[in-house]
């Protein structure tokens, strides 16, 4: 028997032990958002009128466009293959605007967020509108933040129940009335609403519509921040687009720290006082939750609320406003080197102001001119290049276009009297809503001439065809030339199209081939 | 390592794991997001439950709801079918005239039969019906037995010189090798291949115009225009089925060579015919 004593210890240690254990999965944190007032709130109600309203009224849009097009300002015919966009038609082949538009988007935001930072995401996104609309709903009901937490924290009463019931009502009409907006940008909104409502139309509009409705409600009603913090990638790539020029909302702690709730207590005592009386307006009135003065977060949207809500409190202070601003970190640092005489000691905000208590000289403001660096250049030309690219495309574009496909098999036949025949499938493009006679005619190849199948005509060297409104025209065209006049055993020679009533045309050059013995 | 750890510069606890001397922060999931990953696992068991899923031994599981993709094609083709239905129905009842007049008919006719024709007309007469020497070109204008849609389909349905179809168009040209000499094969040759073009040794021309005369035009006519009703081919014109200029000409009226084309009619039906005829038709020759 071995003696106990003699015994080694193991250092096991258990993977799973208690102690050891801390949460990994968080339960999200109930935010209340406090109602803001202020210039950026009153520019943040404009940018939602008017986005929301662009959304919600486009389809109802008429415009004129003759009987042979729907008269909606802005259609995406799916069934048709066309898109309508006020006095534009696009089709299928010239999607390559909508991905300009796209590229243009894509610029627009570099230059927008390398200037004022993330705007799309304090403004104009729509989970930022949305969400905005939902808590008006929401205030509007349950009242402001305060009464919201004691509803939300006290018992189920039927109060309670009913100022609920009626929350999430109006939140499901507002994610239906979404639901169906966006299914009529892609039919005749006036008809496909009533369908809609009399249960006509087709499932998959219904399907859409519920898509849309349950993405609206969760998003904008239930998860909010949380779509922003964890599900899109915009805070990510957006950030890496700022730099030390960009403006972002910036607590300025060179002039807000030491923070003191007893200000007059403190400065009594001594001790350095900053701006900041630490009464958390901020973070009451932030959607996201968060505490600006920790500085530049992933979280932040930079909606500039805390901004709105710090300058009332600086204003009831008597104190200049701008603790919190919208700055750049460039100059955000050079007010730091100066509050912390240059980092040699924590920050002392009477470095930043005069002895009569107004900010000196050296405190460094945001100048416009710092838009205008290199980088913003590069966007903005790059963007504006491609901007008038595809102006100068649209405005030159071609409304009458030609196609043809040469026979591959047989390239050729050889007729008993010794002519040789091509086969092309021309196709004729008219693309304006209008009925047009279009004049197809054959320049060059010596005797040729061309006949069309299934039409009546004698062979000729031009026929006027009639072309439908908005529609593409397949002709089977036979070109016939006589044997003697065969000179090679490639030649070529033009389709050309036109159209006298409106003075458009296009060529093609087409091959005609022969046998090598025909020479 | 089992005390919880609390990292000295963020503040932020730790997870507990160490490596090196790296530590992970905890910076938890929003629960909800472990909730979704939990109803998405949910819904993939379910999923392969409801729809055949699993490999097994033979075959693989078929799932509650007895999808099956197979089904799915069974059913668009059968959709298909149906939605030619009107247009074959009507190809079946009408005649290869009144198909051609009817424009969307016609349209029909000619994309079936062009799809029939892929199948059962291109080992002989090419992808592009374009032919090659002994198998006529389908797109010219040159027709041994006909160019109407009518004679097509009569030549489609009970093909040449098919010797177990009654109704099989036949002719047969003699080998002439046994009944002229070969100078007088020589001759005939240069006769036939001046009628479309020039030939070696004029000389010959008018002898052979002469046995012309004596022995070719019963069939092949005064003018050598030839004869459909025999199949007879015109020996004026550009188009030669078994090659052009005298040695080709003369090799034939030797020992003439006897292309035979199947009978469809059995094989293909009425239907596939007249739509293969109303194709052929609409390749540019037809008359």
């Amino acid at each position: 028997m071995p003696d106990k004593t003699q015994m080694e210890r193991l250092e096991a240690k258990v993977v799973d032990s208690a102690k050891t254990r801390q949460p990994l999965y968080a339960p999200r944190k109930k935010i209340f958002p406090k109602r803001a007032s202020g210039s950026f709130r009153r520019f943040k109600w404009l940018v939602m009128a008017i986005t929301l309203g662009i959304y919600y009224l486009t389809p109802w849009l008429r415009w004129d466009r003759g009987p042979f097009a729907p008269d909606q300002a802005v259609l995406i015919d799916l069934a048709n293959r066309r898109f309508y966009f006020f006095f534009i038609e696009i089709w299928p082949q010239e999607f390559y605007y909508v991905a300009g538009l796209l590229v243009m988007a894509g610029i627009g935001l570099f230059l927008i967020t390398s200037t004022v930072g993330r705007a799309w995401c304090g403004y104009i996104c729509p989970q930022t509108v949305w969400v905005d609309l939902f808590v008006v709903v929401e205030r509007a009901i349950e009242g402001d933040r305060n009464a919201r937490i004691k509803l939300d924290a006290g018992p189920w009463t039927v109060r309670k129940l009913v100022l609920r019931l009626a929350k999430h009502a109006i939140w499901l009409v507002i994610a239906a009335a979404t639901g169906c907006a966006w299914i009529l940008y892609f039919a005749d909104a006036p008809t496909l609403i009533s369908e809609v409502f009399t249960g006509t139309t087709a499932p998959v509009a219904y399907v859409t519509i519920a898509v849309l409705t349950t993405t609206t409600y969760t998003f904008g009603g239930l998860m909010r921040e949380q779509v922003c913090t964890y599900m899109c990638p915009w805070p990510r790539i957006q950030a890496v687009m700022l730099d030390e020029n960009s403006l972002t909302v910036t607590y300025n702690d060179w002039r807000g720290e030491p923070r003191s709730r007893h200000a007059k207590k403190a400065h009594a005592a001594g001790q350095r006082v900053g701006d900041c009386i630490d009464c958390n307006a901020c973070v009451a009135v932030c959607p996201m939750g968060i505490d600006i003065r920790e500085g530049q977060q992933l979280e932040c949207i930079t909606c500039a609320l805390c901004i709105d809500a710090c300058d009332r409190v600086m204003d009831k202070l008597g104190k200049e406003r701008g603790l919190i601003s919208y700055a750049t970190l460039f100059d955000y640092n050079a007010n730091m080197t100066l509050a912390t005489s240059g980092g040699s000691s924590s920050i002392n905000p009477s470095l930043v102001r005069t002895a009569v208590g107004t900010f000196c000289d050296q405190v460094a403001y945001f100048h416009i001119r710092k838009i205008f660096r290199p980088r913003t250049y590069v966007y903005m030309g790059l963007w504006s290049l491609i901007g008038l690219g595809l102006l100068y495309s649209l405005l030159t574009r071609d409304r009458l276009e030609l196609n043809v496909l040469h026979d591959r098999n047989p390239q050729f036949v050889t007729l008993s009297d010794g002519s040789i025949r091509n086969g092309y499938t021309v196709k004729l493009l008219n693309m304006i809503p209008e009925p047009r006679t279009i004049i197809v005619a054959m320049q060059g190849l010596q005797g040729a001439e061309m006949s069309v199948v299934g039409s009546d005509l004698p062979p000729d060297r031009f026929f006027g065809i009639a072309v439908e409104p908005d529609r593409l025209k397949m002709l089977k065209v036979f070109v016939r030339q006589p044997a003697g006049e065969v000179r090679h055993a490639a030649q070529t020679f033009k389709f050309r199209v036109e159209d006298k009533a409106n003075f458009e045309s296009d060529e093609y050059t087409a091959t005609f081939n022969a046998p090598e013995i025909a020479r | 390592m089992s005390d919880e750890h609390i990292d000295e510069v963020s503040g932020i606890s730790t997870t507990g794991h160490e490596w090196d001397g790296i530590r992970e922060l905890n910076h938890p999931l929003p629960r909800w997001w472990v909730i979704t990953f939990y109803i998405t696992v949910g819904w993939a068991v379910a999923y392969t439950m409801a729809y055949p899923a699993w490999p097994m031994l033979y075959s693989a599981t078929k799932g509650v709801l007895g999808y099956s993709s197979r089904n799915d094609v069974k059913n668009e083709l059968a959709a298909a079918e149906a939605a030619k239905g009107k247009y074959a129905a009507a190809v079946e009842s009408k005649s290869v005239a009144e198909i051609t007049s009817d424009y969307a008919l016609r349209e029909f006719a000619v994309a079936a039969g062009g799809a029939a024709f892929k199948v059962n007309c291109t080992q002989c007469h090419g992808s592009g019906a374009e032919g090659s020497k002994g198998f006529p070109n389908l797109n010219d204008d040159d027709w041994l037995w006909g160019g109407t849609t009518e004679q097509i389909q009569q030549t489609i349905a009970h093909g040449i010189r098919f010797a177990s179809d009654p109704d099989t168009r036949q002719s047969e040209m003699p080998a002439f090798g046994d009944v002229i000499t070969a100078d007088q094969i020589a001759q005939v040759s240069a006769y036939v291949a001046s009628l479309s073009g020039k030939v070696r040794d004029a000389s010959l021309i008018q002898p052979g115009a002469r046995i012309f005369a004596e022995n070719c035009v019963a069939c092949h006519g005064d003018n050598a225009k030839g004869n459909r009703e025999l199949g007879a081919p015109d020996l004026t014109d550009a188009i030669w089925l078994y090659g052009s200029g005298e040695t080709a000409v003369a090799v034939q009226v030797r020992a003439p060579k006897h292309g035979v084309m199947p009978a469809w009619i059995g094989r293909l039906g009425e239907t596939k015919v007249k739509e293969l005829a109303v194709y052929v038709h609409s390749l540019g020759g037809g008359e």
